[in-house]
């Protein structure tokens, strides 16, 4: 099993094998950022650009990390998502950027479905690292590749993920990684932050916290944003927390041993206690080092095929 | 000057002359007969249809203001290749048709090509900003023949009141374009299962059918007659039927996008799918499709939306809303005759007779003598890639561009003259 394409748009279209193709070589990679001289010489020449149309500090810190430990050159392009106030259009800036013989993009972006479009129409490999409320594909392989860490499997566990579903992009790539895979999938959160149609994701639909944690080997809570508090989404943080923030009470219905992640930044207090983002039970921190693993093995994989 | 033309299907709204012949004096058709009369020129037509001229209720010229998607000129060609002979342009122009100036404008630059009749859409509010009424009775005098802000509703509901019951005096009517803004909010497709997977924002059928009913009680308030543009939902139809058997008097249009695609189309992010309102479930195409078929939707109206290739070719939520419809118009109405779902006869009923019924123009909507000589010559075999070659139009904002279509006009006829063939 290898993969074959030219870039890495989501894990929608991807197949089983090619997921857990990429997640082994992940773990392979693992090693090198535990070395003294963390760098290894696979992608030197080869010129990496980071392109981000959307704000990001630890997302593109991690593609940076991972691309300098391959010996990549990385560069960073950072603009805003809305081309009509720069004047110039999305593809004009890509094609730019491609002139300069750059092999590998990582793109983010604030529309659904933007990088597809970048992807579509550059001969350089795309990544993306995430484009609206649609995908961000690495993410899901670094939770993944934390799951199994911790769980020593994948199929059959039981998943819960809560929080803001309609807009996440981290919950529709671990969805679609998820039920490849085999994983069992629970979903909660406000019904204003649920899709009106949520069949697409073939997962159950928990009536409260306690019923989305109950038997569950996993906890993903995801990231509220602030700026959703002040809209007709949601009354308050106060009002979330007390309703579909994790406490260690609520924790109790879940697995002994369940895992408790997050893609961060957390707001301590809201969707997570500070309590549970820094109990034992917690991997969130294991995720931030996992994701430079991930995106090492993203890179490498993509650079093999241009 | 007169033309015959022979050995024709000819088929009206209600029957279907099968090897007959028209002769055509002038302007007029002088008479439908199994004889052969004498005339100056004959053509042969052995095997094609002929239809009335198709009037298009809904289309957009861009003209004035925005001539780089389309004007008239290029939008009468796009007509008339269309086998449309009638069309009305919505008012979404630049300067927006809201006063009697920019119609005759309109009317004036149509006559000077010559190829169609022009009916220009009114706005219903001054700049369509929704809230001060336009000179509506000043507009229809310099030729314009129904108000409508298309593009954007009329939100505040006093001002749809008033501007249904000033309309009145003059018998002519409003054309609503239903849509709760708020609702839609920043939507770009459905708000439904492709809506979910692909992570692009909903917009709900009910965004539509919130208004289409408000408009619907507004006509039953002001007793007055309202038209809703391109029906897209089955919820929508439900509203309409309990409409008309309350008697209130309501009618409306489908678009040939609606009843040919759905929301799956949408799953690669092709912004050539994306339209407003946009394209919903597999059972709203079927709705629609059953009440073209019932008599339920009175007229197929294309919303032809022409948009620059640079306003398409960008990221999805940036992307310009509409479809091209004028030259898709025919092969994908046929297509729902070659499907058994449609009849020729209401084929006609639906693209020309309710349509010359709803605008009063009783000249025109049916082959007959003392009528209109508008007339359009179908060959529904004849298969063709829509390329840049038949395309007429300045815009190719259509997922069929490029692709094989089945069904064409062969000729068209305006005021008996031909004003395209192929």
């Amino acid at each position: 099993m290898a993969y074959v394409r030219k870039d890495l748009v989501g894990l929608k279209d991807l197949s089983k094998d090619e997921i857990l193709f990429i997640l082994d070589q992940a773990e392979k990679f693992k090693e090198i950022n535990q070395r003294d001289v963390k760098k290894v010489p696979t992608l030197k020449g080869k010129t990496i650009v980071n392109l981000f149309f959307e704000p990001s500090t630890r997302t593109r810190t991690s593609f940076e990390i991972a691309g300098k430990r391959l010996s990549a050159d990385t560069i960073n392009f950072t603009s805003s998502s809305s081309s009509t106030t720069k004047g110039e259009t999305l593809i004009d800036t890509v094609k730019n950027i491609e002139s300069m013989n750059s092999d590998i993009f990582v793109v983010r972006h604030a529309f659904s479905g933007s990088v597809k479009f970048i992807a579509e129409n550059t001969k350089a490999a795309v990544v993306n690292a995430g484009d609206g409320t649609n995908e961000h594909p690495t993410q899901a392989l670094l939770d993944l590749l934390t799951i199994k860490e911790h769980k020593k499997k994948l199929e059959g566990l039981n998943v819960a993920i809560i929080g803001d579903i309609t807009h996440s992009r981290v919950a529709r790539s671990n969805i679609w990684a998820m039920k490849k895979i085999g994983i069992n999938i629970k979903l909660f959160g406000p019904k204003t932050m649920l899709p009106k149609e949520t069949a697409p994701f073939d997962s159950y639909i928990a009536k409260n916290l306690e019923d989305a944690v109950e038997d569950c080997d996993v906890i993903m809570m995801l990231r509220i944003q602030k700026e959703r508090m002040s809209s007709v989404l949601l009354p308050s943080d106060r009002e979330y927390a007390k309703f579909f923030g994790l406490n260690k009470n609520k924790l109790k219905k879940a697995k002994k041993d369940a895992i408790i992640m997050h893609p961060g930044p957390i707001n301590r207090g809201v969707e997570l206690s500070s309590e549970l983002a820094d109990c034992t039970q917690s991997v969130i921190l294991d995720q931030v080092e996992n994701g430079v693993a991930a995106r090492m093995a993203v890179l490498y994989i993509l650079s093999n095929n241009i | 000057m007169s033309l015959l033309l022979k050995n024709l299907k000819i088929v009206n709204h209600d029957k279907i002359l099968e090897n007959t012949n028209i002769l055509i004096e002038k302007s007029h058709i002088k008479a439908v007969t199994g004889e052969s009369p004498e005339a100056k020129e004959i053509i042969d037509l052995s095997g094609f249809y002929a239809v009335p001229g198709l009037i298009d209720m809904h289309v957009h010229f861009r003209d004035p203001g925005l001539e780089y998607k389309e004007d008239i000129f290029s939008g009468s060609k796009a007509a008339v290749a269309g086998g449309v002979t009638t069309c009305l342009p919505m008012a979404n122009t630049k300067p927006v048709n809201d006063n009697s100036a920019i119609t005759k404008y309109m009317i004036d630059k149509s006559k000077q090509c010559g190829l169609i009749d022009l009916y220009p859409v009114g706005a219903i509010t001054k700049g369509m900003k929704g809230e001060e009424l336009t000179e509506m009775g000043d507009m229809l005098e310099a030729g314009a023949i129904a108000f409508s802000d298309d593009g954007l509703p009329v939100m505040n509901s006093e001002v749809m009141r008033r501007a249904l019951e000033y309309i009145k005096t003059f018998d002519s009517f409003i054309i609503s374009h239903s849509e709760d803004k708020h609702l839609a909010g920043k939507g770009v497709i459905h708000d439904g299962k492709v809506a979910t997977i692909t992570g692009l924002k909903g917009i709900p059928a009910e965004a539509e059918e919130i208004m289409i009913i408000r408009d619907i009680l507004l006509a039953k308030l002001t007793k007055s007659r309202i038209h809703i543009a391109h029906v897209s939902t089955r919820g929508s139809l439900k509203l309409i039927k309990w409409a008309k058997e309350e008697g209130i008097n309501v009618t409306c249009e489908a678009a040939p996008h609606h009843f040919t695609f759905d929301e799956n189309s949408l799953l690669e992010y092709n912004t050539n799918y994306k339209m407003n309102p946009p394209l919903r479930e597999p059972e709203d195409v079927k709705a629609i499709i059953d009440g073209l078929k019932s008599g339920l939707i009175d007229t197929i109206a294309t919303d032809h939306a022409p948009h620059h290739i640079d306003e398409k070719f960008v990221e999805f939520d940036l992307a310009a809303f509409g479809i091209t419809g004028l030259q898709t118009l025919i092969p994908l109405t046929l297509k729902l005759v070659k499907e058994n779902k449609l009849t020729w006869q209401d084929f006609v009923r639906l693209t020309s007779y309710t349509p010359s019924k709803i605008l009063n123009l009783s000249d025109r909507g049916e082959i007959k003598e003392g009528k209109l000589a508008d007339i359009t010559i179908i060959d529904p075999v004849y298969t063709y890639i829509f390329d840049e070659k038949t395309n007429k139009s300045k815009s190719v904002n259509n997922p069929l561009f490029g692709k094989e279509l089945t069904g064409i006009a062969k000729l068209t006829i305006k005021n008996g003259k031909i004003v395209h063939k192929i």
